[in-house]
């Protein structure tokens, strides 16, 4: 379960939030709204721990992220902006080396399969850097094929870029997810369904 | 430490030398700015045994410290940019060991190269048999203190608008003393006079840095995403 209480967010002498409150349970996802500049990727990252919130405090199973220092992110994955991909190297590599990186152990074969299942087979050995934007994401995207053992996914704007039939294949990923217990925040510009349960923040 | 630990180590340090073989126009660039900078003295102080024999040493150590804070640029600023830097932090493990393997990845790619280099470049000097083993040596040691150094530079100006020149501004006046004890080494070995001394100084350096820095360029790091 994930809680925010009364959190505020301040960029410059910007505010972008305050006072928010949430509360997302097992099971169900939540949906950040907002215009652009609204503060749906600083609240992403305070979310992640990457920053941290001006005021108030966010709760991760009943205990506040600023106890946990290392247990919490390997609790959770972070899908940003950026896709995190060295172009230099093969999607393969980038995935295996990727989630190693994160503690996730996974090897040629898996890696290949998972690529292979989202119809990136022909990408697979080839440098990151010739694939259009939309494979690359993909590519990003698969890495929470062997992420459903982490309880949340943080993804900024993950159906950014994708074709129809891969936003399908990622909602119903994420859908799957949800039922087997995940808990799932998200920003998103497009409407997408997602089959479970989805409630969804505004931020102006 | 336990094993998820190393592992992510292990794969922080490898997908870096993979970035580094496959991109060697970048590697190249580092030893070939070396090479040049080194070759420039002797065409242009003239063929005087005597004066390059005297200026070698500190040649040498000057265009290597040069060629390794060229190579800082590199360092974080493609991870800041494509995402890789975030996921480092959110690695869940100790981020000081994490900076580490990239560092040692960084030193391997960079600073190795240098070391082999040397003593081809330090011929064009009229520098002899125990001087130039001595001045790999010495550039050895003295190369990795220069990349943890550095990095704490690059990693405080990450996402700063000309961060090259303000990262050569932070770093140059830590490099001194790495440059006096590298480049007396050399120069002492070419007069048959101790050396020991400053190899000394310069592992105490370098086991120095190796302790501390990976914790600055952490924070650094940590700062920088905020």
């Amino acid at each position: 379960m994930l809680e925010a209480n009364a959190i505020s967010c301040v960029r410059g002498s910007r505010r972008l939030f305050r006072r928010l409150s949430f509360r997302v349970d097992v099971g169900t996802a939540l949906r950040i709204r907002g215009e652009n500049g609204a503060g749906k990727t600083s609240l992403l990252r305070i979310v992640a721990g990457l920053s941290t919130a001006d005021e108030g405090r966010i709760a991760w199973q009943g205990r506040a992220l600023t106890e946990y220092g290392d247990d919490y992110p390997k609790q959770l994955v972070y899908l940003g902006h950026s896709n995190a991909l060295k172009g230099h190297l093969s999607a393969e590599e980038n995935i295996r080396l990727g989630l190693a990186v994160q503690g996730i152990e996974v090897g040629n074969d898996q890696a290949r399969d998972a690529l292979n299942a989202e119809g990136l087979a022909i990408a697979a050995g080839i440098p990151v850097q010739w694939l259009s934007a939309g494979q690359r994401r993909r590519v990003a995207l698969t890495r929470l094929v062997f992420s459903s053992a982490r309880a949340l996914w943080i993804l900024d704007e993950p159906f950014n870029s994708l074709d129809s039939a891969a936003i399908e294949r990622l909602a119903a990923r994420i859908a799957q997810y949800l039922v087997s217990g995940g808990i799932v925040v998200y920003t998103t510009h497009q409407d997408v369904a997602l089959d479970a349960s989805v409630h969804t923040l505004e931020l102006e | 430490m336990n094993g998820g630990a190393w592992q992510a180590i292990r794969a922080v340090a490898w997908r870096d030398i993979l970035v580094a073989m496959r991109g060697r126009a970048d590697v190249l660039t580092t030893v070939i700015f070396f090479a040049i900078v080194v070759s420039l003295f002797p065409l242009g102080v003239g063929a005087d045994p005597g004066i390059l024999q005297t200026i070698g040493p500190g040649v040498v150590w000057v265009a290597a410290l040069l060629a390794s804070m060229l190579a800082l640029g590199r360092l974080f600023a493609g991870d800041f940019e494509d995402g890789t830097l975030e996921q480092l932090v959110l690695a869940g493990e100790p981020l000081a060991m994490l900076v580490l393997a990239k560092v040692t990845a960084h030193w391997l790619a960079t600073g190795l190269p240098l070391v082999i280099l040397s003593p081809l470049l330090g011929v064009q000097f009229g520098l002899t048999g125990d001087a130039l083993w001595v001045m790999m040596w010495s550039l050895a040691i003295g190369t990795p203190v220069l990349s943890l150094l550095g990095a704490i530079g690059a990693a405080l100006t990450l996402g700063v608008r000309g961060a090259g020149a303000l990262t050569a501004l932070l770093v140059l006046p830590l490099y001194v003393p790495v440059l006096i004890f590298g480049a007396g080494a050399v120069s002492a070995a070419a007069q048959n006079m101790q050396i020991s001394a400053h190899l000394s100084l310069l592992g105490a350096m370098m086991f120095t840095a190796v302790a501390l820095a990976p914790w600055a360029i952490a924070s650094a790091v940590r700062i920088a995403l905020e």
